[in-house]
Parts: C-alpha cells; structure tokens; sequence
C-alpha cells in the first residue's frame, strides 16, 4: 500500500506510469471515435457501458483505493440515481427537466443515505462498516422489488427519453431530407446520446482525478496508510471519511442517471443486484486500487470480458466439445468462477492490481520499499 | 426509576428484550393461538441462524478474522444434507422411524464433515496468508465466496433442489387451536443443545478458558506459552462446521434450497452478530433470537415491512450500543 503512495507522489514518474497514462490515454480516444471506428450496435452498447462502468469503478476507488473504506453499498447509490431518472421520466414524461430533476433526487437521496450511514458506522472498525453497508444495499434492493407501484418491482420500468436521443431523430439533413453521413456514420440521435453518455463521464472522471490530486486527496491517502497519525496531525478523520463516502455517492447516483438515460429501462438487475456490486470490485481490484488509471484499465478489462470472453470460452468449448474434461471448464457459465480464482490469486500476489504493478516498475528502490 | 433500572438489571439486563418484544407482540397480535405459533416460528428460526452464526462471532473475537465466506459453508451445508437426504430417500418414507432418524442423523454428519474439512482447508489455503490485514481479508473471502457458489452452481446446478423430510418431522403437533410445527420444534432443540453444548466448553473446560482469554488478549495468551493458531484452526472448524449443519436444517426447513441460499443467509447472520456483539456466544444467541421473533411478527403484522425489518432493528440497536448487546470483552 505505501508503495503505491509513494510511487505516486515521488517526483519524477517512473516509465510505468508513463506507459500507463498512454494507455489510459489510448483508451479514452478509442471511446471517443467508438462511433466511427466500431461501426455496429453491440460495440457502441460496449462503449457506453465502459464510459459509465469507468465513472462509477473510480468513485469505488475513491473509497477503497484512496481511503481504505469498503462498502458494499455502491450499487445502492448507483441505483438511487437511475431509479429518480427513471421515475420522473415516467411521471412527467420525456423532458430535460425530468432527467435534470431527477437526477437531483437521485443525488439527494444518495447524499442523504451516505451521510447517514457515515456519520452512524464510519467511526466503527472497516468491517463493522462492510457489513452495515451490505445489509443497506440489501435492503433497498428489496424495496426497490417489493414496491413494484413506485418502482416497477422486479421487471423495472421502460420509459421514453427526450427526442434529441432517439434513433430517428436526424441531427443533420441534407438536401433530399435524408440524415447526413460522416466516415460512413449516420449523424442520429443513438450518436447524441452516445456523446452525451460519453462527455458527461468524462467530465466526472476528470473531477474526480482533480479531486485525488489536490491535497484533500492527500489527506485521504494519509487516512489509509495511517489513521490515528491523520488524526493526531489534527485532521478530522470521521468528516472526511463521510465527506468522500457522500462525493463518491454523488458520483455513482450520476453515474446511475446516465445509465439510466442511455438503457432507456431501469431495473433491479441492472442497476441494484449485487452481481454489478461484485463487477465493481473485481474491477477495482484487478485494475488497481488507490489509482484512477486503474480503475479505467480494470473496468476496460472486465466489461470486454463480460461481453466477448464469453462468446470466445463458448466456442473454445464447441471446438473441443470431443475432449474430455476440457469443454466443461471452457463452458462460459463457468466465467466467473475462474474470475474469482483470478481475483483470489491477484490479491495475494498482487494487491496492487494491474497498473499499480506496473506503476512500480522503473521506480527507484528507496520509494517502491 | 434507578430503582427499576436495577430491578431490570438484577433480571437479567438485556437478556429481557426477547421478553419484552414478545410482550409487545402478544398486545400487537391480540390472538393468543397465532401468537404461540409466531414465537415458536421464531424461536426455531433464531436457533437456526444462531447456529450458522455463532461460529463467525467466535472466529473473529478470537483472531480479528472476519470470513465474508462464511455463507458459503451454510449453502455447501444445505446442498451436501440435501443430497444425502435424496440419496436415503427410501429410508425417509418407510414406516420405521428409526430409518428415518439414522438418515437424518447421516445428513446432518455429512454436512458436519464437509464443514470440517471445508473450514480447514479455507483456513490453511485462503485466509492464513492475510492475518491482520482487514482490507484485504474482506477481499480474500468474498473471492472465495464468488469461487464457492460457483461450484455450487457447478455441481447442483441453478434449479431449485428439493430436500426430502423424514416422515416422523412431518406435520405439526395441534394443542387446542395452536399448531406447531413438528420440525420447528426439532431445529429449536438442536439448536438448544449446540447452545449448551457450546456454553459448557468455553466456560467449564481448558480449551474452552484458553479462547476466552484468547478472545481478550490474545498476544497475552501466546506470552504465556499457548499455540494460539493451533487453536483458532480448531475454532475456525468448528465454526464453519456450525455453519455446514445450520445450513443442513435451513435446507429442510425450506425444503427447497437454490444456490442464491447463502447470499440470502449471509445478510441475515450478519445482522445477528452485529446486533449481538462480536465475539461472545451469548450475545450471537440473544441476536438470532431478537432477529427470529422480530422476522415472524412483523412478518404477520405487517408483511411490506417484513425484509426491512432486520435492518431496522440493527439501526435501532446501533444507535443505542454501537458495540452490540453483549460483545466481548476488548
């Protein structure tokens, strides 16, 4: 964990971070001609969901990398803020006043609940703390599916968005009142809202990294190395830990609302099940806790694996269906198993993840010890 | 009123509330029949989630080790009973009870066995390596969580199992208009007996003065000479085989189990030790009884509220001791 810190901190980066920033950097300029460079629904499906998984992986590791709190409530804020979209968008129908209100609930709940459970739990031991917030996210996702009137129950609800996001709408015309191509891409409302999804993650990303850098940032790193040092150096450690437990809320419930507003339906299982909250963990974890950059590279990782490992093990298993034994480990259902055993097997040997350990290479000795 | 504050203390101080919450409940109800009914429901549902329960409580007073896993050994409970249960399945139906009780008696010994065995080898292979390290341990044991109901998914696959009862547990016991359930009363007593079975070790042998002292100041213990790892293994065992045969009579209780079990079991027993005070065993009883009776009234009187209602009660009684009831002395 200190090596982390101080890798971070020292002067001069090492040729680690250097190659993690081109990658971080790469990344985010493929998201930003995905349109165009990946010309079919499901990649620009795969796009969307990074943008969002990343905004809402590194307001994870706010929490768990930069200050060691584990909750297991994130998904709870995440689902507050797709839930108000949601419900104002049916309400009042399709509007930007409906998304810009109800993403204010969303955020206002989430506010409220955050502080709440940290003022309550954060002065208690980090596994009184997991627990707490395992027991709140159960609970509302029980809520969420009894209160089917409200909610929609387990089925969710659909609901349309503003017409600028439709798949009809034409931003471009030409002559012939025909919707204009770009590279071959035409200029409708799936392409707005996919920049729409994009920019506005980039934007909390970009915050949160400035968030990191300044020196609250650094107050929260020296809460998790040492608490009882922060607080004797007189930093309030119980107020800080509730102010990121509530910045990292705001950041998941905004997230929530434009997953919210990109799926057009929310539901339990997309937003609330504990699954997404394991998602988000084994992201955080492989990616590398304690750094941004992690949390984009594990979410990058994670979220193609969710969606083309899959179909790769399922014709692994096909090719090799005469094999004994082999096709039975391939078979896709089996995904998360190995997962978990990869998982396992990172935080023993490398708790740093992905780009932490990579971080750490080219660093002097003195400041990786 | 100091005066009734003593006369409640010398009574027994907090051990009263599942008194109390049943009187609260006998007025609330107003049906003396449905209201033994719902206690006994609940009492028996206590017993059961205090024995899956009870060995995380042990586990993490005596070594700071808190197993996220730990459902994982009550859903393993729940399959293995459950496939031996099917497998004696003609020993079940017939007329002897005498069968039926040695397949039942299997079952619940199958499931202790693999908890045995299971809580060994989670010990050596998973958790030994991150000793005083909570960050990491709460990481560790949810990965093994993950692995675990994988290979529940694996090997008994998604589909809801049927687990068979022994005839002689089937139906319920009719006394005037109050039915209980024959196997409510059955889980109960087992319950009861682990609970003494448990008090009698650790307060009236050596090993059980050992995790005591253990659970106060361990590095004391290992001053004065005493393996204490040796120990906690054999306490980590023991929890998890708990844990394995809470699972076994959950699954009969259910009588029909998915692999979602554990996942389900998990929040509720970490409620319990919470509400309890972590690491005494006296205070995981008094949790899983307050959780029980607390699941089954609100339950009858207002079913909307009922899945909250656990949470509810840990919040209430956070805010009043942030420790828990009873916890051990730290």
């Amino acid at each position: 964990m200190t090596a982390i810190a101080n890798a971070s901190t020292a002067r001069q980066r090492t040729k680690g971070e250097t190659a993690i920033r081109l990658v971080v950097l790469t990344i985010a300029a493929l998201l930003l001609f995905a349109p165009f460079l990946f010309q079919d629904v499901r990649s620009l499906e795969v796009a969307a969901k990074l943008c969002i998984f990343i905004v809402l992986v590194a307001s994870y590791d706010l929490l768990i990398g930069y200050t060691g709190i584990v909750s297991f409530a994130h998904t709870m804020f995440f689902g507050f803020g797709a839930y108000g979209v949601a419900i104002f968008l049916k309400q009042w129908g399709a509007g930007w006043d409906a998304i810009f209100v109800g993403s204010l609930a969303g955020i206002a709940v989430s506010l409220a609940v955050a502080v709440v459970i940290g003022l309550l739990s954060l002065r208690v031991k980090a596994i009184f703390f997991a627990m707490i917030t395992l027991a709140a996210a159960s609970v509302v996702l029980v809520l969420a599916s009894q209160l089917s009137d409200f909610t929609g129950g387990e089925d969710g609800m659909t609901f349309r968005t503003p017409s600028l996001f439709k798949t009809a709408t034409k931003l471009l015309v030409d002559e012939d009142n025909k919707v204009v191509r770009l590279f071959g891409v035409k200029l409708n409302g799936k392409l707005a809202a996919y920049y729409f999804v994009f920019l506005s993650c980039l934007t909390l990303f970009v915050l949160m990294l400035r968030l990191v850098g300044s020196p609250l940032g650094t107050v929260l790193k020296s809460i998790r190395e040492n608490e009882a040092r922060a607080e004797a150096i007189g930093y309030r450690v119980v107020a800080y830990r509730t102010f990121v437990f509530c910045a990292a809320a705001v950041a998941a419930s905004l997230a929530g609302s434009i997953y919210a507003v990109w799926l057009k339906y929310t539901g339990p299982d997309t937003t609330l099940s504990f699954s997404i909250m394991i998602d988000i963990l084994l992201m955080v974890v492989i990616g590398g806790m304690g750094t941004m950059w992690g949390a984009v590279i594990g979410a990058v990782l994670l979220v193609m694996a969710q969606y083309y490992l899959r179909d790769l093990m399922g014709v692994a298993a096909e090719t090799t269906a005469n094999l004994p034994l082999i096709p039975d480990i391939l078979n896709p259902d089996r995904w998360l198993f190995w997962l978990g055993i990869i998982f396992i097997l990172l935080v023993y040997f490398f708790p740093a993840g992905i780009a932490g350990s990579i971080m750490k290479r080219g660093a002097p000795r003195a400041t990786s010890e | 009123m100091e005066k009734l504050v003593n006369t409640i203390e010398r009574l027994g101080g907090v051990n009263l509330l599942p008194v109390a919450l049943a009187v609260v409940a006998f007025v609330l109800i107003g049906n003396p029949s449905s209201w033994v009914t719902l206690t006994v429901a609940g009492l028996a549902m206590g017993m059961m989630i205090f024995l899956m329960a009870s060995g995380l409580s042990l586990v993490f007073g005596l070594m700071n080790v808190l197993n996220f896993g730990h459902s994982a050994f009550v859903s393993f409970g729940a399959f293995v009973a459950a496939s031996v249960l099917a497998g004696l399945s003609g020993w079940l139906s017939g007329d002897s009870i005498m069968l039926g009780a040695l397949a039942l008696f299997l079952a619940v010994s199958a499931a202790l066995l693999f908890g045995l065995i299971a809580g060994w080898f989670f010990e050596t292979v998973i958790i030994r390596p991150v000793y005083e390290d909570h960050l990491r341990q709460i990481l560790i044991t949810m990965g093994a969580l993950i692995v675990s109901e994988q290979i529940i998914l694996a090997v008994w696959g998604g589909t809801p199992t049927a687990v068979p009862r022994p005839d002689f547990l089937e139906g319920a016991l009719i006394i005037g208009d109050i039915s209980i359930e024959i196997y409510r009363i059955f889980a109960f007593a087992l319950g009861l007996v682990v609970y003494i079975a448990l008090y009698a070790v650790l307060n009236r042998t050596r090993i059980g003065l050992l995790i005591r002292a253990g659970v106060e100041s361990r590095e004391m213990v290992e001053a004065l000479g005493f393996r204490i790892d040796r120990l906690f293994i054999g306490v980590f065992m023991l929890g998890s085989a708990l844990a394995a045969v809470g699972g076994a009579m959950w699954a009969g209780y259910e009588t029909l189990i998915s692999p979602a079990l554990g996942g389900e079991i998990m929040i509720i027993v970490f409620i319990v030790v919470i509400i309890g005070g972590l690491g005494s065993i006296e205070g995981t009883l008094l949790g899983a009884i307050m959780v029980g009776l607390v699941g089954n009234y609100v339950g009858f009187l207002a079913p909307k509220l009922a899945l909250a209602s656990n949470m509810l009660l840990m919040m209430a009684i956070l805010m009043w001791r942030p420790s828990g009831l009873r916890p051990a002395v730290k």
